[in-house]
C-alpha cells in the first residue's frame, strides 16, 4: 500500500506540471501551426475551415484538404514581412552589442568590488528587473521627448542649440532595449567573472604581461559562457520585442512582434499573424536550442 | 580585501546611474504641479488624489492583483513540482521535451505566447477575461518558478532526504518536512518572481484578455499611447514603491535567515 502510494506521489510530481505545459504550451503551438494553413474569413473564429468532432472522419479530411500554404507564399511576397523580419534581427543584435558592451564594464567592476558590499551591488542590478517593464519604458518617453530631460540638460549646458529629434526613432528603441534587458547580461557576466581565479591575472601581470593584453587572453576567454548566455537571454526576446518598438520608435521602426500585434489587433486577420508567429519561431529556433542546451547542461552540473 | 580600481567604480557608477536615473526622475515628476510633465512647477500630491478618485484605474489595478496572486500561488506549486521532477527523477520517458517546455518560456517572445494561448482559447471556446489571463500567467511564470527552485534542490545536501527515506518516512512525508523547509526561500522568492512577471505583463494579457477584464499594464499602456501624464507617473511611482518594498523586505529576510542558519550550524559544530 505504502508503496503503490509512494509510486503515485513520484507519478504526480512529474505528471501534474507535465500535463499543464502539454494542454498550455504544446497543444497551443500546434492550433497556431493549424491555423496558419487557414483561411482568413469574417466569422468567429475568423478562419476557415474550423474543425469539429461533430463534423465526423469525412469532414475531418475534406477539411484538412482546404489548408493551404497561402499564408506562407504572402509572407514571401510582401516586403513587409521579410523587411520586418531582418529589421528585427538587425535592431535585437545591434541592441546585444551594445547591451554586452555596456554590461560587461559594470560586471566586471562588481565582480571586482569588495566581497562586503557585492551582495547589494547584485541587489541594486536585479532591482530595476523586478519594476515594471512598461514604467520602465514609459519613464524613457518624459527623458528623450523634444523637449523632454535630455535636451533640456544638453540645452542648459550649450551643447546644442535645437533639440535632438530622439523619440520615435530607431536610437530610442535601442536605448530601451539596452535599458531594459541589462539586468539579463549583467547577471550571467557577473556570475561567470566572480568565479573566476584572480591570481591568473596576477600571475600574469608577474610576468610583465600588459593588463588589457592579460584581460583579452585570460578574463575575456574564460566569462565567454556568460557572454554567451547573456547575449541569448536578450538577444532572443528582443527579436519578438513589441512594447519598446511601439512606444520609443516611430512610425519608420519596423520590428516583427509590432507587425504580428497590428496584423492580429488591427487587421484582426488570424492566419497571416499565425504564419507570422510560426516564421518567427523557426528564426528563433536555433538559438533557443543553444540557449536550452546551456540551460539544462548548468542545471546538470 | 581588494582595493577597486577608478575604472571599476565608474563603471558600476555610470552603470547604476544608467539604471535608476530614469525612475528617479519618473518619481520625482509624480509630485509635480503642472500638467506638464517635463516642466517642474512646485511639489503637490494631488495626481495621487486623481489616481485614487480614477475608477478605472482602481478596477484595473483589483483585476491585476487578484490575477497575480492566484497565477503566482498556482506557478508556483506547479512550478516546484517541475523542479522536483527535473532534478529528482534524471531518466523518465519524455525528460526532453519536458525540460524543452520549462526553459522555452523563459526567452519566448510574449507576442507568440500571448498569441498561441488566445488561440488555444477561442479553439476550447472559452469565454475571454479574468481566468484566461489568469492561466496564462500561470503556464509563463511557473518556468520562472522552476529555475529559481531548481538551482536551489540542486546545491541543496541530498543526505538529509536519503537519511529521512532510510528512516522510512514516505517520498510525500519527506518533502514536506524535510526538503520544502531547506528550499522554503527559494519558493517564496519564486512566488514574488511570479507576482510582479504577472503584474508586470501587458502583451500577453492583452491577447488572452475580453471584454471583462482589463488589467493595470493594459490600462496604463492604452494612456502612455495617449501621451505622458502625471497622473500614469503617479500609478508607477505607487507600483514602483511596492515592489522595492517588498524585495527589500525580503532580501533582508532571507539575510537574517542565513546569519541565523550560520549561528545554527556553528553551534551545532561547537557541540
Amino acid at each position: 500500500m505504502t508503496k503503490l502510494s509512494n509510486a503515485l506521489f513520484n507519478r504526480l510530481v512529474i505528471a501534474i506540471p507535465y500535463i499543464w505545459l502539454i494542454i498550455f504550451f504544446m497543444v497551443p503551438f500546434f492550433i497556431v501551426l493549424r491555423i496558419s494553413f487557414s483561411q482568413t474569413a469574417i466569422a468567429m473564429p475568423p478562419y476557415l475551415p474550423v474543425f469539429s468532432l461533430s463534423d465526423g472522419w469525412q469532414g475531418f479530411w475534406d477539411n484538412i484538404g482546404q489548408l493551404s500554404f497561402d499564408n506562407y507564399i504572402w509572407l514571401t511576397e510582401d516586403a513587409l514581412y521579410i523587411n520586418a523580419y531582418i529589421s528585427s534581427l538587425t535592431i535585437a543584435f545591434i541592441s546585444t552589442c551594445l547591451t554586452l558592451l555596456i554590461g560587461y564594464p559594470i560586471a566586471y567592476g562588481m565582480a571586482r568590488a569588495p566581497t562586503s558590499i557585492r551582495p547589494t551591488l547584485l541587489m541594486l542590478v536585479i532591482l530595476p528587473f523586478w519594476t515594471s517593464f512598461l514604467i520602465r519604458v514609459y519613464a524613457w518617453i518624459a527623458i528623450l521627448k523634444p523637449e523632454g530631460f535630455l535636451n533640456q540638460f544638453l540645452q542648459a549646458i550649450g551643447i546644442i542649440d535645437d533639440p535632438l529629434i530622439i523619440l520615435n526613432t530607431n536610437i530610442a528603441v535601442y536605448i530601451g532595449i539596452v535599458y531594459s534587458y541589462l539586468p539579463f547580461m549583467v547577471l550571467p557576466l557577473y556570475s561567470t567573472l566572480e568565479k573566476m581565479d584572480e591570481s591568473l591575472i596576477e600571475a600574469a601581470g608577474d610576468l610583465g604581461c600588459p593588463p588589457l593584453k592579460a584581460f583579452w587572453t585570460i578574463t575575456f576567454p574564460l566569462s565567454l559562457p556568460g557572454v554567451i548566455a547573456g547575449f541569448l537571454l536578450v538577444f532572443i526576446p528582443t527579436v519578438g520585442e513589441f512594447v519598446i518598438p511601439d512606444l520609443l520608435g516611430g512610425s519608420s521602426t519596423l520590428m516583427i512582434g509590432k507587425t504580428l500585434w497590428t496584423e492580429f489587433n488591427a487587421n484582426r486577420d488570424w492566419p497571416v499573424s499565425a504564419a507570422v508567429a510560426i516564421i518567427l519561431l523557426l528564426v528563433l529556433v536555433i538559438p533557443i536550442a543553444i540557449f536550452q542546451n546551456a540551460q539544462a547542461k548548468a542545471a546538470q552540473q | 580585501m581588494n582595493r577597486m580600481s577608478r575604472f571599476n567604480v565608474t563603471a558600476i557608477a555610470l552603470g547604476f546611474a544608467f539604471l535608476y536615473l530614469p525612475i528617479l526622475l519618473l518619481i520625482i515628476y509624480s509630485f509635480n504641479e503642472s500638467k506638464l510633465v517635463t516642466v517642474w512647477a512646485g511639489f503637490s500630491t494631488k495626481w495621487y488624489r486623481e489616481v485614487w478618485n480614477n475608477q478605472g484605474l482602481m478596477d484595473a489595478a483589483w483585476v491585476t492583483i487578484r490575477v497575480g496572486l492566484l497565477a503566482a500561488t498556482v506557478a508556483t506549486v506547479l512550478g516546484t513540482l517541475a523542479a522536483l521532477a527535473l532534478t529528482r527523477f534524471t531518466k523518465f520517458r519524455g525528460r526532453t521535451l519536458f525540460s524543452g517546455m520549462v526553459y522555452a518560456p523563459l526567452v519566448m517572445p510574449d507576442v507568440i505566447i500571448g498569441l498561441s494561448l488566445l488561440l488555444l482559447f477561442v479553439a476550447a471556446g472559452f469565454d475571454r477575461g479574468f481566468w484566461t489571463i489568469t492561466m496564462a500567467h500561470i503556464t509563463l511564470t511557473m518556468c520562472f518558478v522552476t529555475v529559481v527552485v531548481q538551482s536551489r534542490l540542486l546545491s541543496m545536501d541530498r543526505s538529509i532526504e536519503e537519511a529521512a527515506m532510510d528512516l522510512g518516512a514516505t517520498p510525500l512525508k519527506t518533502f514536506l518536512q524535510v526538503t520544502l523547509p531547506v528550499i522554503a526561500p527559494a519558493v517564496v522568492s519564486g512566488w514574488m518572481l511570479a507576482f510582479t512577471l504577472s503584474l508586470d505583463d501587458l502583451v500577453i494579457a492583452n491577447f488572452t484578455s475580453g471584454p471583462g477584464a482589463t488589467t493595470l499594464p493594459m490600462k496604463i499602456y492604452s494612456q502612455v499611447r495617449l501621451g505622458v501624464t502625471p497622473e500614469i507617473n503617479a500609478v508607477s511611482t505607487i507600483l514602483v514603491a511596492i515592489v522595492a518594498t517588498g524585495v527589500i523586505i525580503a532580501s533582508v529576510l532571507t539575510k537574517r535567515r542565513e546569519v541565523q542558519r550560520r549561528r545554527d550550524e556553528q553551534a551545532a559544530f561547537a557541540q
